[in-house]
């Protein structure tokens, strides 16, 4: 599903934040990505989701080669893959039914599909009854589930989390990481990104380790 | 072989599924259709909610618009007294003392198979006494003369098209050689000047409405890249879960519209009532002139026009500034 051949990422003055980094997740795979900050994890997702595109080497996901791809297909391949955030980043105007909706209604989805999808995604996380609410109403925890449910609801293969626990406590942060787990029983591909050590030890996950832009362990 | 060849699409169909998947046809093109209702209607909320410096954007676009259509206006309306004045092109001659009236009738016949030449008009000595007499108020003193000492005339009046100011000089240059001609003339001065000023005129609507138009789409631009900087955390968030450009585009190129288009109707207003100010005194001095004049407001084709262009304006001026702005809006 995802592939890193030889990948090496440098900003101009930063020097390389990521080195030679080669590893393969398979379909339904789920891993989690940690590190010490700085260790390039971020850098790392952002060159699955196409935010950068790496200096040297090759991201294959889903077969597809990233670094070729052309900058009007950037937008088709996000859709196959679901971004989740520290800091959720939910649209605070909008109602979570619209912060849902709106990978659908990018994607040209009627209305009656967009309902439906909206509403399997929200009972998913366990959230069905407050669509017409605002994120700022919901607590922490809920506006990370708001977020996942956005992440799934066009049914991508593949999902990328960047630190989704880090500001939530470690009971919620349980919580989410089960609901990682279900999402990955149903065949789709995980990549996680996190430096919470106790709870990834407590889960029996693929643990890709960066040190200074090298992968030290996989 | 055969393996080979039914495994391709078979490839690629993931990939199509999440390009074009959701609903059957039908349902996908109404989902287009509301996505375009929603921005149209979306943009204008949002020009609503922040009704402040939407009108001041507004009246600012307006009065760039109304000078630049105020102008046109203006113009068409000198051309219409253009128009009125084609007599002035007009050439008279002057024949000669000792050519008689026969002489020419067939002078004048001569020239009216001139295919340039509209109408031609002889005036004999009679005539031409009659009315010194009934216009000049010299009457009595006309009386007193022995001897009729007016000539005939012949009024040449060139072909509509004749708006060359050579060709009528040329025109004229062949009457004054004639052998009947004593004296050939135009008012010539008079066509020339109101030939020169409706140039001038003519250029400066186009200059004028060239540079107001920069300014409308530069305010515009200005406007709509505010609104791009309040909203950047929805474009953001929008790139990331995959939105196009166009997806991203279609609600600022709305409020471009919008903006573009009630600029259109302010300065048709604006226009419009400067118009009907003038309007009294205008028809008043035209009285003065036989009616000859009357004020021309904008027309069913002008009004689409300005509100057209205006729209236009508005989108392009969001255009530019998404082309060049979005590029640099990387989402983090």
């Amino acid at each position: 599903m995802l592939k890193f051949d030889n990948v090496s990422m440098r900003y101009p003055g930063a020097g390389d934040v990521l080195r030679n980094v080669s590893f393969h997740l398979q379909r339904g795979e789920m891993a989690f990505l940690t590190g010490h900050s700085g260790a390039g994890k971020s850098t790392l997702l952002k060159l699955i989701a196409v935010i950068e595109r790496c200096s040297r080497g090759q991201v294959l996901l889903d077969g597809q080669d990233l670094n070729q791809a052309k900058d009007r297909q950037v937008p088709f391949i996000r859709r196959k893959v679901g971004l989740i955030f520290q800091d959720y980043k939910l649209l605070q105007d909008r109602t979570v039914f619209d912060n849902v909706a709106l990978p659908l209604v990018i994607a040209g989805y009627g209305h009656h599909e967009v309902s439906r999808r909206v509403r399997a995604s929200l009972d998913k996380v366990g959230l069905l009854g407050k669509e017409r609410k605002y994120p700022a109403v919901l607590s922490g925890g809920e506006q990370q589930r708001v977020g996942i449910a956005r992440a799934v609801v066009n049914k991508p293969p593949m999902i990328l989390a960047d630190e989704p626990t880090g500001n939530l406590d470690p009971e919620l942060s349980a919580e989410i990481m089960h609901l990682f787990e279900q999402f990955q029983q149903v065949g789709v591909t995980l990549l996680i990104a996190s430096h919470d050590i106790s709870l990834i030890a407590q889960m029996n996950h693929r643990i890709l380790k960066l040190d200074h832009g090298q992968l030290v362990a996989s | 072989m055969m393996k080979h060849v039914n495994k391709k699409p078979g490839k690629q169909e993931p990939r199509w599924q999440t390009k074009i998947s959701g609903g059957n046809f039908v349902d996908k093109f109404h989902a287009y259709r509301n996505l375009h209702a929603h921005a149209l209607f979306s943009s204008l909320g949002r020009l609503v909610a922040s009704r402040f410096s939407s009108a001041m954007t507004i009246v600012v676009l307006a009065i760039a618009i109304s000078l630049a259509s105020g102008f046109y206006i203006l113009v068409a309306n000198l051309q219409q007294l253009a128009g009125n004045l084609e007599a002035s092109n007009q050439i008279s001659l002057f024949l000669k003392d000792d050519i008689s009236e026969a002489r020419a009738n067939k002078f004048a016949g001569i020239i009216r198979q001139n295919p340039d030449i509209q109408d031609v008009k002889l005036i004999t000595k009679e005539q031409a006494l009659a009315e010194f007499q009934s216009y000049s108020g010299f009457g009595e003193a006309v009386k007193a003369l022995e001897k009729n000492p007016l000539p005939i005339v012949i009024q040449v009046l060139p072909k509509n098209s004749f708006e060359n100011e050579q060709a009528l000089e040329v025109l004229l240059d062949d009457f004054k050689r004639s052998a009947e001609v004593d004296f050939a003339q135009m008012d010539m001065q008079w066509v020339k000047r109101l030939q020169s000023i409706m140039e001038v005129a003519r250029r400066g609507v186009i200059l004028l409405s060239l540079l107001l138009g920069a300014g409308v789409l530069f305010i515009t631009a200005n406007t709509i890249r505010l609104e791009l900087h309040n909203r950047r955390d929805e474009v953001v968030i929008a790139k990331l879960v995959g939105a196009t450009n166009g997806f991203i585009h279609r609600p600022f190129l709305y409020s471009g519209f919008w903006i573009g288009f009630f600029s259109g109707v302010a300065a048709w207003f604006i226009v419009t009532i400067i118009m009907l100010i003038l309007k009294q005194p205008i028809e008043k001095l035209s009285g003065l002139y036989d009616d000859a004049f009357h004020v021309l407001f904008f027309g069913f084709t002008e009004t689409l026009a300005l509100l057209f262009i205006s729209s236009v304006l508005g989108v392009v001026g969001s255009w530019i500034v998404l082309h060049f702005q979005l590029r640099q809006l990387k989402p983090e």
